[in-house]
């Protein structure tokens, strides 16, 4: 048997998993719980394989084969994996913490009897998400796409019996969707334009040259060298496409590809579900909604960065989104008050630190900062998980106050997780944050400066956070006995705290590792000759080198004095409380639209089509069978007498009447 | 007087007129029955009629005698219908105590 087939079992455990969760286990928690955890083990394994070479990329197996009919080229929708770094790196990412997260649960939803169907969930999710990782197209990486979506929604809406959690899974679903129609168009302009949906690297340096050439060829000139092998350099016709890329095709592609972005990462104005979705248990937010999926919108844009780069206006957009999402919601996550919500926000501010990476051409550094934070947002939300365990489910910063000394393994892993979000140096967030804003200084000020006055606001924010929960008095009963959370749960969070620190040290190469393999990506994609910069990371030039660690250190200190032994909020900003509003304008107008919208369809459907048209069509058959029973006499010889007459009128019919 | 086809037809005519009427009008079941039969005689009566003059105006003989042939399959029919009909109506008679066809309307909505 061919090693190769060994890779498969990443897809397949999770799924073996599902179904025998879905069909035989959902009552049975702890046969639930052994299939699920195991299989997530066996992944990570697997996985750690993968990363090592030791099991080769499998051949792609053809799924579904469209000929080429008239103008339009042939469609071959392959499913294979795709091991190269980008996606090993992912890989580990996704099984590594889904692993740690699934051994947290154990502990976390111990005393939920509904148990199995929550490793259920997470399974599907890992199923999914490994999809999405090692997809080789986008139809494939669409398939998976959908996936998670579905199993975020599944484990958002866990506890369904709570009206606001079905309404947030509802809320994330819908918004996914939307966003997803958009992807949809960009796939679809993609192949209409290249001929193929391949994400392959190779695949995707080919139709960046054919659609970039004009650039490419005016700066090496017609004896230029491709650095594609095989590939003539003047590559002006269009293989396979459908239609001549316009630049503004182009531009409509990448924002499509995008839009898919927007909904899996949640950037503005997609942003609204992620912190509803904290309405899921807090193992699902640290997975699903802070981790991994989320990351994926960000992980799929350098899956395609060679075509993003094609368009600058779409490159601009999505470091402009970006920056955006970032700043905005690291204001609203100020005056929030439940410490799932303030790290919600917290994650919509990264992953828009993300994008704007992948949009200052950065995707190493995207990349990078998805690895850190992937660890300390886990670590983070796991972390507040077990304060909440411990609070028997008090998510109120408010009711909180001096766990530090009731529970410190919790308490100092959270800090862990804090200081390398806000980028204390030596963390791993200050190596990764540091690296976005050298991209966005290198970019352009604007971005280098916002991105600063985010890393400002998260210092404020989280020392808010830690001194309103962890520091002072308690001050509520609760919160002056808390239970230290069993070893199930604190084992995870010395390991992901381990990660947090050590992640971004040069000698660990993440940095090093992405690097080379942007590197490489812009090698093939001949983006090297047109821009030298990429060779080396950029840096932070003198002056601007000190400006982030110096905003982060006077967010921490005025955040401390602000609300050291205070009990009620020394700000009060009700636009930031609010979300800027945002969500209210989101109910009023596209809920409260849609809903009149639907009551204006609802009337149509009860009074015209089923009133009129199905009931009246009833109505009409009824009255004429009333009135035509009135000859169902009975009587034989009526019968006879009726029967005669239309005997002879057929006759009289038939001969007389031409 | 010759006795020429139309003399036959409007014989049949008649008797089929003759038994639809009592079909119609007359209350007894077994009258009815009868005069059912007579209908059925008017037919085989144009049945014979039609045999013989067309087929000595075809072809100047009496040889060609399906239309008589025809009139024994009727009356073979005819007679096993009565025996069903006549059995039909003794099992009524039995039920309903009665062969007035006024009596017997409960065919209706």
């Amino acid at each position: 048997m061919d090693i190769a087939y060994v890779a498969w079992l990443l897809l397949l455990l999770p799924l073996i998993a599902t179904v025998a969760i879905l069909l035989h286990l959902h009552r049975k928690p702890l046969e639930a719980m052994i299939a699920s955890v195991g299989s997530a083990s066996l992944c990570f394994l697997i996985a750690l394989a993968v990363a090592f070479d030791w099991v080769p990329q499998p051949a792609a197996w053809n799924w579904i084969s469209f000929p080429a009919s008239g103008s339009i080229p042939s469609l071959t929708i392959e499913v294979g994996m795709i091991f190269d770094p980008l996606a090993k790196g992912m890989l580990l990412i996704v099984t590594g913490v889904g692993l740690l997260v699934h051994i947290f649960s154990i502990g976390y939803m111990a005393h939920d009897p509904a148990r199995g169907r929550f490793f259920g969930g997470l399974s599907i999710f890992m199923f999914s998400m490994t999809g999405i990782v090692i997809a080789t197209n986008l139809i494939e990486m669409f398939f998976f796409w959908e996936g998670v979506g579905l199993s975020s929604y599944l484990l958002i809406g866990f506890w369904y019996t709570r009206d606001s959690a079905a309404y947030a899974a509802n809320k994330a679903f819908v918004c996914n969707r939307l966003a997803d129609f958009g992807f949809m168009m960009g796939i679809l302009l993609f192949w209409t334009m290249m001929g193929t949906v391949s994400v392959l690297p190779d695949k995707l340096a080919q139709c960046y040259y054919q659609n970039a050439m004009p650039q490419v060829h005016s700066i090496l000139g017609d004896q230029g060298e491709s650095p594609v092998p095989g590939s003539p350099l003047p590559l002006f016709a269009h293989e396979g496409g459908l239609v001549q890329g316009s630049p503004y095709l182009l531009t409509f592609m990448v924002l499509g590809l995008f839009a898919g972005c927007m909904g899996k990462s949640a950037m503005f104005p997609f942003h609204v579900w992620l912190p509803d979705a904290m309405e899921g248990p807090t193992p699902v937010s640290a997975l699903i909604h802070a981790a991994t999926m989320v990351a994926a919108g960000v992980y799929m844009l350098c899956r395609v960065y060679p075509l993003l780069i094609l368009s600058d206006f779409g490159m601009d957009f999505i470091a402009f989104i970006g920056c955006l999402t970032a700043v905005g919601a690291a204001l609203i996550a100020v005056q929030q008050n439940d410490i799932k919500r303030i790290l919600a926000y917290s994650t919509l501010s990264q992953l828009g630190y993300m994008v704007m990476a992948v949009g200052c051409y950065g995707p190493a550094a995207a990349m990078f900062h998805l690895t850190t934070h992937a660890f300390f947002k886990a670590l983070l939300f796991l972390a507040a998980g077990s304060v909440i365990h411990a609070l028997h489910e008090e998510q109120d910063i408010w009711k909180m106050g001096g766990l530090f000394k009731k529970i410190p393994l919790t308490a100092w892993t959270f800090g862990i997780g804090l200081l390398a979000l806000i980028g204390c140096p030596f963390l791993s967030g200050f190596y990764s944050k540091d690296l976005i804003l050298a991209f966005a200084y290198a970019q352009h000020p604007f971005f280098f400066w916002v991105g600063s006055f985010t890393a400002f606001l998260t210092a404020f924010y989280m020392t808010r956070l830690y001194v309103i929960a962890f520091l002072g008095p308690a001050r509520t009963p609760a919160a002056e006995h808390p239970h230290e959370s069993p070893s199930v749960m604190t084992v995870p969070l010395v390991i992901l705290a381990v990660c947090s620190i050590i992640a971004g040290w040069s000698f660990i190469g993440i940095r090093n590792y992405y690097h080379a393999w942007a590197v490489n990506l812009l090698h093939t994609t001949g983006q090297m000759p047109l821009t030298g910069q990429y060779i080396s990371l950029p840096e932070l030039p003198g002056f601007y080198g000190y400006v982030p660690l110096a905003l982060v250190v006077s967010g921490v200190l005025a955040s401390y004095y602000l609300y050291r032994n205070r009990s009620t909020d020394s700000l009060d900003l009700q636009i930031l409380a609010q979300k800027f509003y945002i969500d209210d304008f989101y109910d009023r107008s596209l809920v409260g639209g849609q809903q009149r919208a639907a009551n204006l369809f609802s009337w149509l459907d009860n009074w015209v089509l089923d009133g009129f048209i199905l009931r009246g069509a009833a109505y009409v058959t009824v009255g004429v069978g009333e009135i035509l029973r009135l000859f169902q006499t009975g009587s034989l010889q009526t019968y006879a007498f009726l029967f005669s007459l239309g005997g002879a009128a057929v006759i009289y019919f038939a001969l007389f009447a031409h | 007087m010759e006795i020429t086809l139309n003399h036959y037809l409007a014989v049949a005519a008649m008797l089929f007129v003759i038994g639809l009427m009592g079909v119609i009008m007359r209350r007894n079941l077994l009258i009815i029955y009868m005069s059912l039969e007579m209908m059925l005689q008017a037919a085989n009566l144009t049945f014979v009629a039609f045999s013989r003059f067309y087929s000595y105006h075809e072809t100047r003989s009496y040889n060609h005698i399906d239309g008589q042939v025809f009139v024994f399959f009727v009356i073979t029919v005819a007679a096993a219908e009565v025996a069903v009909g006549l059995a039909l109506i003794v099992a009524l008679y039995r039920l309903k105590e009665t062969t007035q066809v006024q009596n017997l309307t409960t065919l209706k909505f």
